[in-house]
């Protein structure tokens, strides 16, 4: 594929709001997670929340977009500079000129949940003061941001559980080959609601305690909030050496269940090939590799053969989930993030929480962060619906344009 | 954006399918609305079956029929969902146990309200393990998901199924966002001078707004503007046609422009 260099970005999670606080904590193996408080929540849970996501006001103007997914996502986009970075690219490039796409899950579906415990008695109608379009619809999210971001490009809401904010980069890199546009923000944001808390819950999905990645007593996972945003623009060869591109990206489809991966990891590997053939290396050029890694019994295990099947047991990786919580919509854009961050300080992320490494494991899994320096990592996201993307991010240094 | 429209899949209101809605399609024979009959989709193990919905079933529906007129099969094609909302009878059923007490969600429910549920369960049906995304722009889902659907045709090597589906919600979520009956399009998109096809297919960008191209009968534009797949209807006029036409599809702010010509 054509490479595309992440000329800003920014992320916001239970680890903090910005680039340097999750520099320090994944360094640092500093997890995000705490007991679920969130809203009226009654499960013995463990979540990843933004303190800070509802304290935040979205402009006046655009008050009909006002719920805590769009708040959370106002919150991240006002980190490290992003908005001014946007801004200029505008000045450039022509505000119509600039895609933006985005992946969430729920979107603001927190807010029709609770426009559902205040019907009225006689008709069941919702609240008069609630705002379907610009709060639950999945679209929500992408127009808020192209509204405050003042872009006029083309755009729209990836919707794919899971994977929603990964497979954001493989449709701008399709827009600007195709000059559709010449640049794209791309990100993501899913935040807490009961419906994931609850709906993971009927499906047993949650563990009692912080999750425990690849741990041989993994017992499922944690939920966590999180936001995050880059601008892409076409890579060229000015670029400093560690710039951050994205070379390559992988989709597939498990074509097995709804909820559970394919037991042998077919879909994974797959969207891992993939994304190694577009970006034409070979699996010994990745130096590190975030996983998928739920902490769910059967994710790790299909993950962790697929990962074997083609990488081999020397390969470093580990999942982040064990700091953050499973961000679902939102994990591809942080975790994408993750490795880009990864490249630019010179080291890879540990897994906060996981104590003991599953022994059926063979794959080279960091329980704590190393200070070794990658110049290609890959991310892996999967979701319900057997939604698969890999994405792969190298330091401009390493690559050939 | 060139592409070529290699075939066609629709299921509405009085449109039983793509070949038998020509004719009304070219003012040949009346429109007459009568509800959608959706068939359950037999290439669904029965267990997977009783767990759809009328979006998933519509969305399969239409695009298997799409395909088979391709002639190609599904592993060939990589898909493009999109739809302005998801599955209204999944969300209200969650939202009402949630304000419950007992807070009792079903898990069956819980997977199928994700918006890429037809993607989930096109693949299950298919066991195609070719890419396939999901998107959502509103009431501008369908000039979003052919954006999308000509990208990938026009950068990747492989054909693109494209499956734009539109279902009304219950109450009360249906007076919150009302939906004018239940419309599923489906185009399969491939590389111009590769394989036979309806037409070609021009789509450019226009930054500013312009009026929609709309339908001649008032019922048809009832569905084309009380649905969002049915902002499609213009363009399935012109390949039934088989003429060249200029249309204007709203997106955003701005302007699909479509120009079809002879394949």
């Amino acid at each position: 594929m054509q490479p595309l260099v992440l000329s800003r970005y920014t992320l916001t999670t239970s680890l903090g709001a910005g680039l340097s606080d999750h520099v320090r904590a994944l360094a640092g193996n500093r997890s995000g997670l705490a007991p679920c408080g969130f809203e009226t929540v009654r499960l013995d849970t463990w979540t990843g929340q933004v303190p800070d996501a509802q304290l935040v006001e979205l402009e006046p103007a655009l008050s009909l977009f006002d719920c805590r997914n769009n708040r959370l996502a106002l919150l991240a986009s006002r980190q490290d500079g992003f908005e001014a970075a946007v801004a200029d690219a505008r000045s450039r490039y022509g505000a119509h000129r600039i895609g933006l796409f985005m992946g969430t899950s729920t979107s603001g579906i927190l807010q029709t949940e609770l426009a559902y415990r205040h019907r009225d008695a006689a008709s069941g109608a919702l609240p008069a003061n609630f705002h379907y379009a610009g709060t639950h619809n999945s679209y929500s999210l992408a127009a808020y941001m192209r509204a405050h971001l003042a872009l006029a490009g083309p755009a729209f809401t990836v919707s794919t559980a899971c994977s929603s904010s990964a497979k954001v980069f493989a449709s701008a890199a399709r827009m600007v080959a195709a000059g559709v546009c010449d640049a794209a923000v791309v990100g993501g944001a899913d935040s807490l609601c009961l419906t994931t808390l609850y709906g993971f819950g009927s499906l047993e999905l949650l563990s009692h305690e912080p999750c425990r990645p690849f741990d041989a007593q993994r017992s499922g996972i944690s939920i966590g909030e999180g936001a995050g945003f880059a601008l892409l623009e076409r890579a060229h060869a000015a670029l400093s050496d560690d710039a951050i591109v994205l070379i390559g990206a992988g989709e597939s489809s498990d074509a097995y269940h709804m909820s559970t991966p394919h037991p042998e990891g077919a879909g994974a590997r797959a969207a891992m090939a993939r994304a190694l053939a577009s970006a034409d290396i070979a699996a010994a050029d990745i130096d590190y590799l975030n996983l998928h890694g739920t902490a769910t019994r059967s994710n790790d295990a299909a993950e962790e053969r697929a990962v074997y099947e083609l990488f081999g047991a020397s390969t470093p990786c580990s999942s982040t989930k064990g700091a953050t919580g499973h961000l679902l919509g939102a994990g591809g854009i942080v975790e994408a993030l993750v490795c880009a961050l990864a490249l630019r300080e010179g080291f890879m992320p540990g897994s906060p929480n996981t104590r003991q490494l599953d022994p059926a494991m063979r794959v080279r899994y960091l329980l704590e962060s190393a200070a070794h320096a990658p110049a290609r990592a890959m991310s892996n996201s999967f979701g319900f619906g057997g939604s698969n993307c890999s994405l792969i991010f190298a330091r401009a240094g390493v690559c050939a344009f | 954006m060139r592409v070529l429209i290699r075939a066609v899949g629709l299921i509405g209101p009085g449109l039983p399918d793509w070949s038998r809605s020509m004719p009304v399609l070219r003012g040949e024979a009346a429109y007459l609305p009568s509800p959608v009959q959706l068939a359950s989709v037999e290439a669904l193990p029965p267990a997977e079956r009783r767990r759809t919905g009328p979006p998933v079933r519509l969305a399969l529906s239409t695009g298997l029929q799409a395909l088979a007129g391709s002639g190609l099969s599904a592993s060939e094609v990589v898909t493009v969902f999109t739809s302005s909302g998801g599955d209204g009878q999944v969300i209200h059923a969650i939202c009402e146990a949630l304000a419950a007490d007992q807070r009792d969600v079903s898990p069956t429910r819980f997977h199928n309200s994700v918006h890429n549920a037809p993607a989930g369960y096109w693949g299950i049906a298919t066991r195609s393990h070719a890419a396939s995304t999901s998107l959502c722009a509103f009431d501008w889902s369908f000039a979003a998901g052919l954006l999308e659907a000509c990208a990938q045709a026009s950068t990747a090597t492989q054909p693109v199924l494209l499956i734009s589906y539109d279902v009304p919600n219950p109450p009360p979520l249906q007076q919150v966002r009302p939906l004018h009956d239940m419309l599923g399009i489906a185009l399969v998109l491939g590389e111009p001078g590769k394989g036979k096809g309806l037409a070609r297919l021009e789509v450019e960008l226009n930054p500013r707004a312009q009026n929609p191209t709309r339908m001649g009968n008032a019922e048809l534009e009832t569905l084309r503007s009380g649905n969002p797949t049915g902002r499609a209807l213009p363009l399935l006029e012109a390949l039934a046609a088989g003429t060249a036409r200029e249309i204007a599809l709203d997106y955003l702010d701005a302007t699909l422009v479509l120009r079809t010509l002879a394949g």
